[in-house]
């Protein structure tokens, strides 16, 4: 496959800490090879920051393979860059072409506070699923794991809803900064298996009660979180969520 | 969790647009309704009758103050719910997102201040000169009698108002935000009350299409039938 080099323009949010201003600042970065992943590429510049005495930019990141959640930037307009159901680490520079321009913001919201430069906190996503999104179990003896007959597509609907890595694209996304992708994600996985059946009617309020504490917006189904979502979470979901709000709020004691 | 808990929390703020929202689409059919009776071509005779009806009987009457309450909510919590969520991104993007989603599923709020706006006018061509006598009485309200009963002359009062082009093209453009409002509105309460089942959202989707065309398409035919002496 014939193989190119890019050049590029880079235009990046550097912004010291919480409680500085931050502003865009231009770089060039030559000879870019088509097929770094975008994070490469920012290591690139980095690299040559440091090298001249420069402060690197700091942004997340881990697996760098598109299952851990931890990337983030919004890069030209669109959470996860220009790609369809694909992280920023699964991002490749052949997306781009010679001499553009690519601008990179970090996610937007006021619920996930800048730390410095590209890297915001989200602490709020780990508090809303600390307010319900699990299942108690008392240990014992490992049961079989046939036992409990569970439909087919019911746990295909749990599994894909599971899907969600709590990137926070979603919330990057929507103009009302809302968290119910997310949210919705995590009901919908365990509200849909037998496991989660106990707890069904507290954790979905506990859970939209931390959320609205966290400070994320509310929904008004304009499908901009569906159509950033690297893990393709179904907007459907938000729906169902509603609906286990709704149930659960009309008949809880 | 309490009531008052339960509508007023992110989603529950929802749900009291969403019940508010279709409460409202109910009152568009009954109001095309009852306004298609100009179409009769009795000179107003049938549709005079039925506004005498809603005006004097006491069930459609009762209706009225919920609808005004109704209305009321909807755009109060509307108005709310929307300066809330822009205060959740204090610093906002350089590059917008505008490829994820239909621009009036985002405009929602100015469609319904243009609605609001188109209300107001609304109210003070047709609900005021016939419910609270004094200003109808300012503006002249013609009346008629039929069979020993007073009937206000609504029919006549639209004629009077349609012979303004400037009011014709208002009303026409409201009917263009009410489109757009309904084309997202409609679909977006039933998710908002929980409709997930894929079947029955595609069902409700086209419906609410279907509802956001063929509606403003009948109250902007109105206007439009006066003004060009369509009816008679
Ligand atoms: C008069 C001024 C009006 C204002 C200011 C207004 C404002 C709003 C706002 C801000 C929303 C929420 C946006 C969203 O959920 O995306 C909304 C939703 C809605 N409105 Fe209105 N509106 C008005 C009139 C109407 C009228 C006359 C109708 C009649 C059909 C209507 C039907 C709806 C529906 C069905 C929804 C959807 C509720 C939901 O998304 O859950 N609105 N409106
Ligand atoms: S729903 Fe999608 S966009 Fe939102 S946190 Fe989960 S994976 Fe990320
Ligand atoms: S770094 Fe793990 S998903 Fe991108």
């Amino acid at each position: 496959m014939a193989h190119n080099n890019l050049n590029l323009k880079l235009k990046v949010w550097r912004q010291k800490n919480a409680n500085t201003t931050g502003a865009f600042v231009k770089y060039d970065v030559n000879d870019i090879s088509d097929e770094m992943s975008f994070l490469e590429m920012l290591d690139v510049l980095n690299e040559k920051l440091i090298v001249t005495g420069e402060e690197p930019i700091a942004f997340d990141h881990d697996c760098r393979e598109g299952i851990c959640g931890m990337c983030s930037l919004y890069i030209d307009g669109k959470p996860h860059g220009p790609w369809q159901a694909n992280t920023t680490c699964q991002l490749h520079m052949r997306a781009f072409k010679d001499g553009d321009t690519i601008t990179i913001e970090p996610w937007r919201s006021n619920a996930f506070p800048i730390v410095k430069d590209l890297t915001v906190d989200r602490g709020a996503f780990d508090r809303i699923i600390q307010a319900g999104g699990y299942v108690s179990v008392n240990t014992g003896n490992a049961v079989d794991g046939n036992s409990l007959p569970i439909n087919k597509d019911d746990a295909d609907a749990s599994f894909a809803a599971a899907m969600c890595i709590g990137c926070g694209a979603c919330v990057a996304a929507c103009k009302n900064s809302s968290a119910m992708l997310f949210l919705s994600a995590k009901v919908s996985h365990l509200a849909q298996l037998p496991q989660g059946e106990p707890e069904r009617k507290s954790r979905v309020l506990n859970m939209v009660a931390q959320m609205d504490k966290e400070g994320f917006g509310s929904c008004t189904n304009t499908g901009a979180c569906e159509a950033a979502c690297p893990k393709e979470i179904s907007i459907a979901n938000i729906a169902r969520l509603n609906k286990e709000y709704l149930r659960a709020g009309l008949t809880q004691e | 969790m309490s009531f008052k808990h339960m509508f007023t929390s992110s989603v529950g703020k929802k749900l009291v647009m969403a019940f508010t929202g279709i409460f409202l689409v109910l009152f568009l059919v009954v109001h095309a309704g009852l306004n298609a009776c100009i179409w009769a071509n009795d000179n107003g005779l049938m549709f005079n009758k039925a506004a005498h009806f809603m005006g004097s009987f006491v069930v459609p009457r009762v209706l009225e103050i919920g609808l005004f309450v109704g209305i009321f909510l909807h755009i109060i919590q509307g108005y709310m719910l929307t300066l809330e969520n822009r205060s959740k991104r204090s610093v906002g993007y350089a590059v917008n997102y505008s490829k994820g989603s239909k621009w009036y599923s985002r405009s929602m709020a100015l469609l319904g201040t243009l609605l609001l706006m188109f209300l107001i006018m609304h109210i003070y061509h047709f609900w005021t000169p016939s419910r609270l006598g004094g200003i109808g009485a300012i503006q002249g309200l013609k009346t008629f009698e039929l069979n020993g009963t007073e009937y206000h002359n609504l029919y006549a009062e639209m004629q009077a108002v349609f012979q303004s082009p400037f009011v014709v093209i208002l009303y026409v453009l409201a009917c263009g935000s009410l489109a757009y409002h309904l084309a997202h509105g409609f679909q977006s309460a039933f998710k908002t009350i929980g409709v997930h089942n894929k079947r029955y959202h595609a069902i409700i989707s086209s419906i609410g299409y279907g509802f956001a065309i063929l509606i403003p398409l009948a109250f902007a035919m109105m206007p439009i039938s006066f003004y060009f002496n369509l009816v008679k």
